[in-house]
C-alpha cells in the first residue's frame, strides 16, 4: 500500500487544509517554503539528529514491562519511554525541530498553546536554550490543575498567559495563540504542539515526532526479530500517536490503536473523543477534521481528567486513518485511566502522565485479549510528576463525596 | 443590479460608504432588528452583522465577548438570518452582509445556508477563516443563490495572491488594515493607503477597509481613499457599556451619525 498524504495543499483526503484568516495565509506559505527547504537540507537534519541525541537523550528506551504483562495476563507489553526524554515527554522532539526552523527563519520570539503544560515546558525549554523570548498561552482551568508545569515554564523565562475566555482550556489557549500570531507575525514563530492546525503544521509535527516510531520499530525488531501485533497511543490532538504510528503505516499486519479520552463516559457527552464518538466533522483551528460541536456548529465544551487530552478536535491525519480503516480509535474514561496510572506506578515503578495512562488502560485490556505469543508497544508519552497534585485532589474529592 | 453594487455605484466619486458592524443577537436577539434600523437612520450605507461563533479566532476581546453574550442569549446562525428577514420587511434598500466562521455554516450546509441567505435578503457573506483556496463548494452555492462572496485581503497578502482573492470575490473586497485581530489600535493609515493602490491595480471591485478604525477621526482619514469604511469593535464596545437596550440604541445612533458626518465628500476620483 502506498501512502502519499497529505496532498500539496495539506489535505488528508477530505481533512486538513488551511482554514485561517487571510493575515495568516502569507506567513503559512512562508513557513511551508522554509520547512520544505529544511526537510531536505542535510545540515538541518544533522543538527536535529545531534540535538535528539545529546540534548533530548534519544533514542528513548523500549522497555519490556514484565510485571505489567503478568498482571494483564496476555500479550507482552513494551513501553516506548518518551517519558525519559529531557522535559519528560515526547513534546520536545517537535519543539526542537520547530525552534531550529524558527532560528533559520530569523524569528526572535516563540509562542505556543499548552494544555497539560508539557508542550509549554518543551517550548520554553528550547526558547531558553536558543535565547528566544517565549510566551505560552494556557487556559485558566489548566493553569490550576497543572501548577507544577506553570512554575517550570516561568523558571525557564517564559511568560505564561492565563486564558479566561471560553471554556478556559486547550482550545481557548490555541485561539489566543493564533490571535497573538496574527498580530506579531513578522517576528514570531508559532510552535503548534500537535498534529493539528493549518497546513503545514500537521505534516511538520508528524515528521518531527516520527522518530518515535522509527526507533521503536528498529528496537522491537532487534529484540524480537519480528514486528509487534499492535501499537497503542493516547490521542488528544494526536502527536505522540502519529509519531509512533507513522513508521508502521505500511506494515499492514501491525494494528494501530488510538485511545481518546472518554471522560465521564461517551453517553454523558462529557468527553473528548471526537473520533470514537464520531458525532461530526468540521473546521476548527485551521483544519477540517472530526470535531465536537452542537447542532448550530458551536464548539462543545469537553471533559477529561487529563488536560492534554481535553480538546474537541483531533489532527486531520487521524481522521483520515480512521476513515481508511488503517487505525482504530477507542476511548477510555477518567476512572480507568486513573486505575492505569496507579497500576503502572505500583507494578513498574514508573509514574505515567494521565494522558499516557489512557493508552496504558486500553493496552492492559487489549493484552489480556491477545495471546501470550503476541506483543504490543504502548507509547508512554510522558511522565506523571505534573499530575501528582491533581490526582491527589481528585481522589480526595471523591472520598469526600463517598 | 444587486443592492451592494447599487450603493457603491451611487457613492462612487462622492464619498466612502459607511459599514457599521454589530454582532447578531448581542445583547439579545430582540435588539438586532431595532439596532439595524438605528444604524440606517444614523447613515449606514451597508450593514454587517456577525454570526455568533464559540471560537472567533480572528476577533479581539470586544467581539469575542459580543459572541459570547449572543450565544448565551440563544443566538444561532439560523436566528441571525431570521433577524435579517425581519429587518427586510421594513427596509428593502440597505445591503446586509453576514460575517462569521466556517463551522456553523458548514454545519447548516453551504447550500441550505446560501438558500436561507437569499430568502432572507442577505446580500453578501464573509467567512473569516475560509480563504478562496478552500471555498470552491461554498462559492458555487453562493453564486447559484445570488449571494456575494466577500474575501479578505491583509497587509501580509503577497502580490501573487491578490488576483486569486480578487477573482473569488464579488460585491466588494475587504482590506484588513492591520496585522492583528478586530479592535486592535495600531492602524497605520499611510500604509493602508499605499496598499490599497496596489489592490486597485488587480481588481475593479470596490475596496472596503476595516480593523482598527475607532472613531470619527480615523474614519475620516480612511474615508479619504477607501470605497468603504468598516467600523466594528468601537460600536460593540460602546454597546457593552450600556445597561438597557434603549440606551444602546440611542448611543449607537449618535456614534454612527458622527462617523458618517466625518466621512469626507470628495471630488470625483475617476472620470467615470
Amino acid at each position: 500500500m502506498s501512502y502519499e498524504q497529505p496532498d500539496a495543499r495539506g489535505h488528508f483526503g477530505p481533512y486538513g487544509g488551511r482554514f485561517v484568516a487571510e493575515t495568516l495565509m502569507g506567513p503559512l506559505a512562508e513557513l511551508e517554503r522554509a520547512y520544505a527547504q529544511a526537510r531536505t537540507d542535510p545540515a538541518f537534519q544533522a543538527e536535529l539528529a545531534a540535538d535528539f541525541r545529546d540534548y533530548v537523550g534519544r533514542p528513548s528506551p523500549l522497555y519490556f514491562a514484565e510485571r505489567l504483562t503478568a498482571d494483564a495476563g496476555g500479550a507482552r507489553i513494551y513501553l516506548k519511554r518518551e517519558d525519559l526524554n529531557h522535559t519528560g515527554a515526547h513534546k520536545v522532539n517537535n519543539t526542537i525541530g520547530q525552534a531550529l526552523l524558527a532560528k533559520r527563519m530569523g524569528k526572535k520570539r516563540l509562542i505556543a498553546e499548552t494544555g497539560a503544560g508539557q508542550h509549554g515546558v518543551a517550548t520554553a525549554t528550547v526558547a531558553a536554550r536558543l535565547g528566544l523570548s517565549c510566551v505560552i498561552y494556557m487556559g485558566a482551568e489548566d493553569i490550576a490543575r497543572q501548577a507544577p508545569n506553570v512554575r517550570r515554564m516561568r523558571l525557564l523565562g517564559a511568560e505564561v498567559v492565563s486564558v479566561t475566555l471560553g471554556s478556559r482550556t486547550l482550545k481557548d489557549a490555541m485561539n489566543e495563540a493564533m490571535r497573538d500570531w496574527a498580530t506579531t507575525v513578522d517576528e514570531t514563530f508559532y510552535v503548534i504542539g500537535t498534529v493539528g492546525g493549518p497546513h503545514p503544521y500537521p505534516v511538520m509535527v508528524r515528521d518531527f515526532q516520527a522518530v518515535i516510531g522509527e526507533e521503536a520499530r528498529r528496537q522491537f525488531l532487534e529484540r524480537e526479530g519480528r514486528l509487534p501485533q499492535a501499537l497503542v497511543a493516547c490521542v488528544g490532538g494526536g502527536s505522540n500517536a502519529m509519531g509512533l504510528f507513522y513508521a508502521f503505516l505500511a506494515d499492514a499486519e501491525v494494528d494501530l490503536y488510538g485511545v481518546e479520552a472518554a471522560g465521564k463516559g461517551l453517553a454523558s457527552g462529557q468527553h473528548a473523543a471526537p473520533l470514537t464518538a464520531a458525532t461530526g466533522r468540521g473546521v476548527l483551528h485551521g483544519a477540517r477534521s472530526y470535531l465536537m460541536f452542537d447542532e448550530d456548529g458551536q464548539i462543545r465544551d469537553t471533559h477529561s481528567i487529563s488536560a492534554g487530552l481535553d480538546y474537541p478536535g483531533v489532527g486531520p491525519e487521524h481522521a483520515w486513518l480512521k476513515d481508511i480503516g488503517r487505525a482504530r480509535y477507542v476511548a477510555v474514561g477518567d476512572e480507568m485511566a486513573l486505575a492505569a496510572f496507579h497500576r503502572l506506578t505500583r507494578l513498574e515503578g514508573i509514574l505515567p502522565a494521565l494522558e499516557s495512562s489512557h493508552a496504558l488502560a486500553y493496552a492492559h485490556e487489549l493484552a489480556g485479549r491477545l495471546g501470550h505469543e503476541a506483543a504490543i508497544i504502548v507509547n508512554l508519552s510522558g511522565r506523571g510528576d505534573k499530575d501528582v497534585e491533581s490526582v491527589a485532589a481528585y481522589e480526595e474529592a471523591k472520598t469526600c463525596r463517598a | 443590479m444587486s443592492r451592494i453594487k447599487g450603493v457603491f455605484a451611487a457613492l462612487k466619486g462622492r464619498r466612502a460608504a459607511l459599514i457599521p458592524f454589530i454582532a447578531g443577537g448581542d445583547p439579545a436577539l430582540s435588539a438586532t432588528v431595532p439596532l439595524m434600523h438605528a444604524l440606517v437612520r444614523a447613515g449606514a450605507d451597508l450593514i454587517e452583522v456577525g454570526m455568533p461563533f464559540s471560537d472567533p479566532m480572528a476577533d479581539g476581546p470586544v467581539i469575542q465577548m459580543a459572541h459570547q453574550r449572543a450565544l448565551a442569549a440563544g443566538a444561532t446562525t439560523r436566528a441571525v438570518i431570521d433577524q435579517v428577514a425581519a429587518f427586510r420587511r421594513d427596509d428593502g434598500r440597505t445591503p446586509v452582509i453576514l460575517m462569521g466562521y466556517v463551522n456553523p455554516v458548514e454545519t447548516m450546509g453551504y447550500e441550505a445556508f446560501a438558500c436561507a441567505c437569499r430568502a432572507a435578503g442577505v446580500d453578501g457573506v464573509i467567512l473569516v477563516d475560509m480563504p478562496p483556496e478552500e471555498a470552491a463548494e461554498w462559492r458555487a452555492c453562493a453564486v447559484r443563490e445570488g449571494v456575494d462572496t466577500i474575501f479578505l485581503l491583509s497587509p501580509t497578502t503577497p502580490a501573487e495572491r491578490l488576483a486569486v482573492i480578487a477573482n473569488a470575490s464579488t460585491g466588494f473586497l475587504y482590506y484588513v488594515a492591520l496585522k492583528g485581530v478586530t479592535g486592535a489600535s495600531h492602524l497605520n493609515v499611510a500604509d493602508a493607503a499605499a496598499r490599497l493602490a496596489a489592490v486597485r491595480a488587480s481588481s475593479a471591485l470596490p475596496v472596503g477597509v476595516g480593523f482598527g478604525i475607532r472613531d470619527p477621526g480615523s474614519a475620516a482619514e480612511v474615508g479619504r481613499f477607501a470605497d468603504a469604511v468598516i467600523v466594528g469593535s468601537a460600536i460593540v464596545e460602546r454597546m457593552a457599556a450600556k445597561d438597557t437596550i434603549d440606551e444602546v440604541l440611542a448611543d449607537v445612533e449618535v456614534f454612527v451619525r458622527d462617523l458618517r458626518a466625518a466621512l469626507p465628500e470628495r471630488a470625483s476620483r475617476t472620470s467615470s
